[in-house]
């Protein structure tokens, strides 16, 4: 117990004002130097056990706790927050509220002068915190000018300039884009190989780092479920919570395999044993052939229509450059693209919420756009007050009316701005990053809304960084760089053949057979066996 | 809050220098209301910002100010009932009662105007020019609790302004209008979450257990001593020049005050001042 940098003995904890406990009885130990992965789907507690580890939970938000907790040596009855910042650096789901102060020195220096540092000390802290996370070109940047990618890795940078022996972080990369996200989980992985931080990650996107974990630990309604290193996890959650199975681990069980891999390497590894790993598809770069003059002149119109559509600024940055793209009625289009590609700037040219400098764009009917923050649509203090019963009752919300917004789930929410911005009754429907903080399940259920939404005749287009999730629901895949249309395909052309835009059932496989998702991968290598001894 | 790090003599001045030498201004505009010297404040804040690379931020700032301005000015050329000179004679108009407005009344208006551009110009050129964290962190050495609330708001403001642009974009994508009332609540209930995240996190970086801050041992730079020098200069002349009243001016009943060699001698010296410590250009990357 003395070793343990985090230890807790049937903790419990309820959120003042809660009817149910967000953590139950929790008893774990964490080690110094582990890196443990911590998974559930939304509502499970993992906030409030991170919160817990980092001190805000009780101190900061109150309630009541039962129980025994240390962290680092530190009874937390006795140390809040401050007094545990030393030891704990905490960074949270949203970067905007994370940088304090206007330039990156200032932020990175804030945390060692709060420590009472002199400033020969803080100097060199900022130093060194900023040249092992790689962030030493942005230490006079203003912080108002950093993108959200380097905000998350500044206030990193400053959860750790103090030395913590702990590291506690809530879905980081969440808000970010792929490129992104891996750069800042390579971080972590380094931070703990080469400096023994001990870290304490909660993450939906699990595929993404699994293969760094000593330990997973699963909750469900605030108590833990599982507490085991990747490959028993994996074999617990195919059994118990199909939800949190990764899709490489999907793979290998759905052809009947063993161990369930906790990486794309591992999972490789597997195929290769068992004779089953297809060789390496030839890197393909196609597109779809643009149709002939002729057969777009027979075309049935589109239901959104973008004519070489230019978005300018004042200076003269192109965001779009001659963006020409149709849409049919009931396509769904996932449109892909690292952070500043112009993917968000296309939706709202659909919307009109911004007007071309040159080109025009088209619908047929009314556009409906749901922005990246659901939240922004919630300004009622009932569901019931946001829309008619009717329209609830149609967006399968009736049984909601009484709870207030903020007491729904990631998915109701999502579902309930989709009615607000009239997607009921538009011919195209345009979505921003609607994945944001969602767990799979939830993403499973809005694939599927969008699914049926199509079916009914709407164009569906979403800008989403998740390759998975465009996996999911798209029937053709749009990819973005630089304000253009760089590559417009089917889902297995851009999905099965890239790096960082493609799906870990794609990156095991090598792109064979076009294969994303597990189910695919499953049946394309089933093919092939089924193939073999005939051959 | 939108401070770039510039090369320029006042950038170069430490942040409470530099903050004193730009409460200088605004205190010297505030004590007076003679259009000659307000005239020369304002001549001397545009140098300033000129020489500190913030020409742009401060001319910003006109397209809010000078609105508010004429507002000042027409509403009290409306309300006022002092001054003898009418101008036309509305008579009786609703809520304004009797409107007869005074060229006294519109010139007085003007004035307060023109100090609201000064003193808001000056505020700009110090949001421009002077580190907020550096300003910060010498507040913190003087009172935490002032600081800690300073840090509230510094990091607050940039926040809501953005998501108030998200609720208006997302306001503008509904399929059916939503009351401006709803709205404002939703925001004003959005900023309370806001500033309950952002001292979470002030809370986990150890704000609340800092201790007094070591004094920074830096020299005095010859751009400290001349920004302090002219900052206490400017705030002395401001001060006697209101106190032995150099450059009075009355408006009411009647416009009355002297634009004679005193004023024009006390609005060189204040332009003077206020520029002289911005020409040590020497070492300052052009």
């Amino acid at each position: 117990m003395s070793a343990a940098v985090l230890a807790l003995d049937r903790v419990s904890y309820r959120y003042p004002k809660a009817t149910q406990p967000a953590l139950d009885a929790v008893t774990l130990e964490i080690g110094e130097g582990e890196l443990v992965l911590l998974a559930g789907l939304s509502a499970s507690g993992k906030t409030t056990l991170l919160g817990l580890a980092s001190g805000v939970v009780p101190h900061f938000h109150g309630g009541r706790f039962e129980g025994d907790a240390s962290v680092c040596g530190r009874d937390l009855r006795d140390a809040g927050p401050a007094q545990l910042a030393e030891h704990v650096g905490t960074l949270f789901q949203d970067p905007e509220t994370q940088v304090l102060m206007s330039t990156v020195r200032a932020e990175l220096a804030f945390p060692l002068e709060n420590a009472g540092h002199d400033a020969t000390a803080v100097a060199r802290g900022v130093e060194e915190v900023a040249l092992a996370l790689g962030i030493e070109a942005l230490l006079d940047r203003a912080t108002e000018n950093l993108s959200g990618g380097e905000l998350q890795r500044v206030a990193l940078a400053a959860s750790l300039a103090a030395r913590p022996r702990l590291l506690v972080l809530d879905e980081p990369t969440s808000q970010l884009d792929p490129v992104a996200g891996d750069e800042l989980l390579s971080l972590l992985r380094r931070l703990n190989e080469e400096w023994g931080t001990t870290i304490l990650l909660a993450e939906h996107r699990l595929e993404r780092c699994l293969g760094a974990a000593d330990r997973v630990i699963v909750l469900e309604g605030g108590a833990v479920v599982c507490d085991a290193p990747p490959p028993d996890f994996l074999a617990w959650a195919h059994d118990a919570a199909p939800a949190l199975e990764t899709p490489g681990a999907s793979l290998i069980a759905g052809l009947g395999l063993h161990p369930p891999p906790a990486g794309v390497k591992a999972a490789r590894a597997t195929l290769a044993a068992n004779d089953l790993l297809p060789p390496a598809a030839p890197p393909s770069f196609a597109t779809a052939p643009r149709p002939s003059r002729r057969a777009r002149r027979h075309a049935p119109l589109p239901a959104l229509r973008f004519s070489r559509v230019w978005h300018e600024l004042p200076g003269g940055r192109a965001i779009l450059a001659a963006v020409s793209l149709d849409v049919a009625p009931g396509e769904l289009v996932a449109l892909l693209g690292r952070n500043g590609a112009g993917k968000s700037t296309l939706l709202r040219h659909a919307a009109t919420l911004l007007k071309p400098t040159r080109g025009t764009v088209t619908a047929t009917g009314r556009v409906a756009l749901l922005l990246q923050n659901p939240g922004a649509y919630l300004i009622h203090d009932q569901v019931g007050d946001e829309l008619p019963r009717a329209a609830l009752e149609a967006a399968g919300l009736g049984q909601l009316i009484s709870r207030h917004p903020r007491e729904l789930s990631g998915g109701e929410r999502q579902r309930l701005a989709l009615a607000i911005v009239g997607a009921d009754d538009a011919a195209v429907i345009c979505l921003d990053e609607p994945t944001r903080g969602m767990d799979r399940q939830a993403k499973a259920d809005l694939a599927a809304e969008l699914r049926s939404r199509a079916a009914a005749g709407a164009a569906v287009i979403v800008a989403t960084h998740d390759p998975e999730f465009a996996a999911s629901f798209a029937t053709r895949a749009v990819l973005m760089g630089d304000g253009r249309v760089i590559a417009d395909a089917p889902p297995p052309q851009i999905l099965a053949g890239g790096w960082y835009f493609a799906t870990e059932t794609a990156r095991i496989l090598g792109g064979h057979a076009g294969a994303l998702t597990a189910d695919q991968g499953v049946a394309a290598l089933t093919t092939v066996t089924a193939a073999a001894p005939a051959a | 809050m939108s401070y770039q790090r510039r090369a320029s003599p006042l950038h170069a001045a430490r942040a409470t220098v530099g903050a004193a030498y730009c409460g200088a201004l605004i205190l010297a505009a505030i004590l007076t209301r003679h259009p000659l010297i307000l005239a020369a404040i304002g001549l001397a804040v545009t140098l300033a910002a000129l020489s500190a690379g913030a020409g742009r931020r401060v001319l910003r700032s006109l397209r809010y100010s000078i609105p508010m301005a004429l507002l000042v000015a027409i509403v009290n050329a409306l309300v006022s009932r002092n001054g003898l000179t009418v101008l036309a004679r509305f008579g009786y108009f609703g809520p304004f009662g009797q409107v007869d407005p005074t060229l006294e009344a519109l010139c007085y208006g003007a004035v307060l105007g023109l100090e609201l551009c000064v003193i808001v110009a000056a505020c700009a050129l110090m949001s421009a020019a002077v580190d907020p964290d550096e300003l910060l962190r010498s507040l913190r050495r003087v009172s935490f609790r002032s600081a800690l609330t300073a840090t509230l708001a510094t990091r607050m403001v940039p926040l809501l302004a953005l998501d108030s642009r998200r609720f208006a974009e997302a306001q503008r994508t509904r399929a059916h209008g939503a009351s401006r009332a709803a709205v404002m609540r939703a925001i004003t209930a959005n900023a309370l979450d806001r500033a309950l995240d952002v001292a979470a996190t002030l809370e986990v970086r150890g704000y609340a257990a800092a201790r007094r801050p070591p004094r920074a041992r830096r020299p005095r730079s010859r751009h400290d001593l001349a920004f302090a020098a002219a900052a206490t200069a400017l705030a002395a002349l401001a001060i006697t020049a209101a106190a032995t009243a150099i450059a009075p001016f009355t408006f009411y009943p009647t416009l009355h005050g002297s634009f004679g060699s005193r004023q024009l001698a006390l609005a060189g010296a204040l332009i003077l001042i206020a520029v002289a410590p911005h020409l040590q250009r020497r070492g300052i990357e052009r």
